[in-house]
């Protein structure tokens, strides 16, 4: 593995494969989590949303982290990244491996990702590596998608009832401290955009804010004023202790019974 | 291999129009806009796919669809490529696939974002119910004239 933080690791090909897992892990643990929900969501409906929503992620996943085993060379698979893999080698940001609590913070959390991933995605569909390009061409559709529908539900729940407005007000307290880990720039997004592969992450924050900010404003929800932010999950230098939790779920039968396959 | 000589990409593409999608079995992978090339030489047949959404789960049987189609008709040497790019889209759906997605009770996409009319009873009463359904590519809407439910193609 390269090195989790300090400079930019010598060779190109290792710091896009670190991009390269930043993406994939984003989009698979948080495909993760969101599958928790199949089967015990709130209501058909979104027990339905909520599993197409993970199956998009899944799918983006596939692509990203096939492209990532290709640049590394080391006759690994998308599935060896996803389920060999341990905690401190995943790139994604805290934010999405924190436990779902309730649909509220799912939602939030869905929402602050898909208000990130809009913009972002949009900027990697001109990236000067063709194959990123093309992923991010593809999953943009998809976050369009999911944007539309995360947005409306956090207007729907902060602009709802007595009860969903205050489980939306503490969704957004408690995960508010973990939106800046996506803005901050390393290394490795230096040597992306050098490349011209992709613009610095902190290029995405305005974008990011303004949409947030809109879409709490419709939904009667108070922007905590903390510009406090927790880092260590998209550089591989601390996460938190759920994910080694949820990786124990999501892992017990490749590692239980490596190379199965049905 | 005499068989995969003698074909041609029309008769290739005509045995496409017969594999059904295999989640919404009155249109075909044609008609579903997924079928991105055919190619015939010598080295044998070349079809490159394309996924509706990323994680489209019925890719797999597509393809294991469309190898046991051409194993039907003699073709021995078949090559699958998944292309992910350009995009997929709803405006590759063919006319065709779209007057039978309705006459089969599903609205087709419209570039409005939402459904044109019921399609059991004609109605322009209609609202949205989910903006997901029972596949990737489909929204879940009702008829507010005769109240059933339909199914609605994602507009993407």
């Amino acid at each position: 593995m390269t090195p989790a933080t300090g400079p930019a690791a010598a060779r190109f090909e290792d710091n896009l494969f670190e991009f390269l897992l930043r993406q994939g892990d984003n989009a698979l643990v948080l495909g993760h989590r969101t599958s928790e929900w199949c089967g015990v969501a709130p209501a058909l409906e979104e027990d339905i949303a909520l599993a197409n929503t993970a199956l998009d992620l899944i799918g983006q996943t596939q692509l990203w982290l096939g492209y990532a085993a290709e640049v590394e060379g080391q006759d690994r698979t998308a599935n060896d990244l996803a389920f060999r893999r341990d905690a401190y080698d995943f790139r994604n940001l805290l934010m999405l491996e924190v436990p779902n609590e309730d649909f509220g913070r799912t939602l939030m959390r869905q929402f602050f990702f898909d208000a990130f991933q809009v913009p972002w995605l949009s900027a990697l569909q001109t990236s000067s590596d063709q194959r990123v390009a093309d992923i991010a061409a593809k999953s943009v559709k998809e976050a369009l998608y999911h944007l539309e529908r995360s947005a409306e539900t956090v207007v729907a729940l902060g602009d709802g009832t007595a009860e969903s407005n205050a489980r939306m007000q503490a969704a957004l307290d408690y995960l508010w401290p973990y939106a800046g880990e996506a803005f901050v720039d390393d290394a490795v997004d230096q040597a992306m955009a050098e490349a011209a592969i992709a613009p610095p992450p902190s290029q995405m924050r305005a974008d990011w804010g303004a949409t947030v900010h809109a879409t709490l404003a419709n939904a009667y929800l108070t922007r905590p004023e903390s510009e406090f932010a927790h880092k260590g999950g998209r550089t591989g230098a601390r996460h938190t202790e759920h994910l080694g939790h949820m990786l124990a779920n999501m892992q017990v039968l490749q590692r239980s019974y490596p190379d199965a396959v049905w | 291999m005499q068989a995969t000589e003698q074909v041609t990409e029309a008769q290739v593409w005509s045995w496409l129009e017969e594999v059904p999608d295999p989640e919404i079995p009155v249109i075909s992978v044609v008609d579903l806009g997924v079928i991105r090339g055919v190619e015939v030489n010598d080295a044998g047949v070349r079809i490159t796919v394309t996924p509706t959404y990323s994680g489209c789960p019925a890719m797999a049987i597509i393809s294991l669809d469309i190898e046991t189609a051409m194993a039907a008709k003699g073709v021995e040497n078949l090559e699958i490529e998944t292309k992910i790019a350009p995009a997929w889209t709803t405006d590759w759906l063919s006319e065709k696939g779209r007057a039978r997605l309705e006459s089969y009770g599903i609205a087709p996409p419209q570039a409005a974002g939402g459904p044109e009319k019921c399609p059991h009873c004609g109605s322009k009463s209609v609202e949205k119910v989910s903006q997901f359904g029972s596949t990737p590519c489909k929204a879940q809407w009702r008829c507010l004239s005769c109240l059933e439910p339909f199914d609605y193609f994602k507009c993407i």
